[in-house]
């Protein structure tokens, strides 16, 4: 039984949260086993992909004919180092999300939503799992659509009416990006007439038609862009993150545009070629400028925001620049570092979050005011969005230091200081900004909503501090991360130079 | 008049601009919707158009038939359809919960309650 299922864990790794999205609504009159179910779901996925993970490391690329297809005609599900890896951080995350949600979600949807909540929450991790492991350029589209359409539907059960006109203003921006991604791909598939990654890529260097591939991979990288809240894109990300209910933000923060980046990755280093991206066309210069655009503006205005969450969304902005950064520059230290700051930003801003939202679940109110002096109050809680922080900033000993280190000396290899400046500057910006909501929620003096509050339950304490740890953990441990994440980029960097 | 020759290309371009136009411009969210749905069905346009063989015909098996129009595009465009009308639903239903937590549609005096816009 388990033999022949062996053979298709691919599949699974994305039919497993994919039939447990239909069965928590058939189940919603027992929310307790829904929950069980997606948790039980959830934990699956993460073996299928720690296994598929050993087995690529082991022997190489996997390539899954789904349904029996064969590649270039059937949909290929296709598997090396660079997607099993970013398939480890989703289902990760979403191991760690599923147990805090339990209490979290009941505090905050209605009780009649919340199997719903749970259906959303499968069909979007499904939607990340098959972005990630599919091998087929349109695969990819579907799949985006579905954990977006799942998304706004996240995003719009917050308590707060806001909460829908943001769910809203994503949903806008995030079709146009969606159709964006289809253009590009229709014309990549008229100069070749295949939509496999692996057979674009063969075919690609063959075309004579350089304008319409040009035009096509500008649709691609505005597309995308548009989804990993690339600088002038972000406009979606700071409302969507705030008025999410806390569950939802945590998961979507620290896997959504993670997994928009392993796209770009993907069509910019294999089916696209970065001879045509970084030399034909001036994508390395693009996303560098970007990068230190979204990294300078987006720590700047995190400094001036009342209200955490949206502080940390900015934050994430300002994060982002420094992947892009690192995919600007182009070489195998550069990947590394945004491949690294890829595992790293999904442990840090997945632990700030759930710190945030044990601090909502007793205060109900994320406003700074409010905060004031909870620090004293929760210190569990609070104890967790402090080191978060901390590797926020890239203190050494946390993980955000390991990936920020790894960016430094990727600018300074190819000799751009001023890079790594910039880098450094913009952990001085985030000391500010968190040390504000030290100093507040720590020496103020209690708040009335502050003054009621006790410490968080464990329910939602253990999975926040099990983030917390693997923060500390990878910070010192950096064997693991740092070695299938620099087996990542030298399996994307082969085509490079 | 290669101009000419390529009107459903023209058509596509046309209406993904006066629908990203109207996207931008309108301040009624119904309104908004319509011109995303005019956007993508330009891009259906898009891709049917590509899928087209000079002289050929309908993709199913006719005794005496050599040439098949590309089947695929159509196919493909089946889904990015049902896509297209998922993303409409949703926002249609999206636009009944904001009406119903600000009592209007537009963007502007949602914008005047709670500067969220």
């Amino acid at each position: 039984m388990l033999s022949v299922l062996a053979n298709d864990l691919p599949a699974l790794q994305v039919v497993v949260p994919l039939v447990s999205a239909p069965l928590c609504l058939i189940l919603a009159r027992w929310p307790r086993i829904v929950w069980l179910l997606c948790l039980a779901a959830s934990w699956t996925s993460l073996a299928i992909a720690i296994e598929l993970l050993d087995q690529v490391l082991s022997g190489g690329t996997i390539s899954y004919a789904m349904g029996g297809w064969a590649a270039p005609w059937g949909i290929e599900y296709r598997i090396d180092a660079v997607n099993a890896y970013v398939i480890l951080i989703v289902t990760g995350i979403a191991s760690v999300v599923m147990p805090y949600a339990n209490q979290s979600v009941a505090k905050e949807i209605p009780a009649d939503r919340v199997p719903l909540f749970y259906a959303l929450l499968m069909l979007c991790l499904t939607g990340l799992l098959g972005m990630t492991i599919t091998g087929d350029a349109f695969n990819v589209f579907v799949f985006l659509e579905i954990s977006s359409l799942s998304m706004y539907g996240l995003i719009s059960m917050g308590r707060d009416r806001r909460a829908l006109t943001s769910a809203f203003q994503y949903l806008v921006m995030g079709t146009i990006g969606g159709t964006f991604i289809l253009v590009g791909i229709g014309f990549l598939y008229v100069v070749t007439g295949t939509l496999n990654m692996a057979d674009l890529a063969m075919r690609l260097p063959e075309v004579t038609q350089l304008r319409t591939l040009h035009t096509g991979f500008a649709f691609l990288v505005v597309g995308i862009g548009l989804k990993l809240a690339m600088f002038p894109l972000h406009l979606w990300l700071p409302n969507a993150y705030a008025y999410a209910p806390s569950t939802a933000t945590a998961f979507i923060a620290a896997t959504a545009t993670k997994v928009a980046v392993y796209a770009l990755l993907r069509f910019v280093f294999t089916v696209i070629g970065p001879v045509i991206a970084y030399q034909d066309l001036p994508f390395g210069e693009i996303a560098k400028v970007l990068a230190v655009l979204g990294l300078v503006t987006g720590s700047f205005v995190a400094i001036f925001q009342e209200n955490v969450k949206r502080m940390l969304a900015y934050s994430s902005v300002a994060q982002i620049g420094y992947i892009l950064l690192g995919i600007g520059l182009a070489t195998v230290m550069g990947l590394t570092a945004s491949m690294l700051h890829l595992f790293n930003h999904a442990l840090i801003k997945g632990a700030l979050f759930m710190a945030v939202g044990c601090l909502f679940y007793r205060t109900r109110s994320v406003r700074l005011d409010d905060l004031r002096g909870i620090g004293r109050k929760m210190p569990w809680s609070f104890g967790a969005f402090v080191i978060a922080g901390l590797s926020l900033i890239g203190v050494p000993l946390t993980a955000g230091f390991v990936s920020k280190w790894y960016l430094v000396q990727a600018s300074l290899e190819v000799g751009q200081w001023p890079l790594a400046v910039l880098v450094l500057g913009g952990s001085l910006l985030a000391i500010i900004y968190i040390w504000r909501v030290v100093e507040i929620a720590w020496f103020g003096s209690p708040s009335t909503r502050a003054a009621e509050a006790t410490e968080a339950p464990l329910g939602l304490l253990i999975p926040t501090w099990i983030l917390v740890l693997a923060n500390l953990y990878f910070g010192t441990h950096t064997g693991l991360t740092v070695g299938v994440a620099n087996l990542a980029a030298r399996t994307l960097a082969e085509g490079l130079r | 008049m290669r101009f000419l020759q390529l009107y459903n290309y023209e058509i596509a371009i046309f209406l993904a601009m006066v629908g990203l136009y109207i996207v931008v411009s309108s301040g009624n969210l119904v309104k908004k919707i319509a011109g995303l749905s005019m956007f993508q069905i330009s891009v259906f346009i898009l891709y049917i158009s590509m899928g087209v063989v000079e002289g050929g015909t309908v993709p199913i098996l006719i005794e005496g038939v050599q040439r098949y129009s590309n089947p695929l595009p159509h196919v493909l465009i089946l889904t990015a359809i049902v896509v297209g009308v998922a993303t409409t639903a949703v926002a249609l239903s999206l636009v009944i919960r904001i009406n119903e937590a600000y009592g209007t549609a537009e963007e502007d005096e949602i914008h005047e309650q709670d500067e969220s816009f």
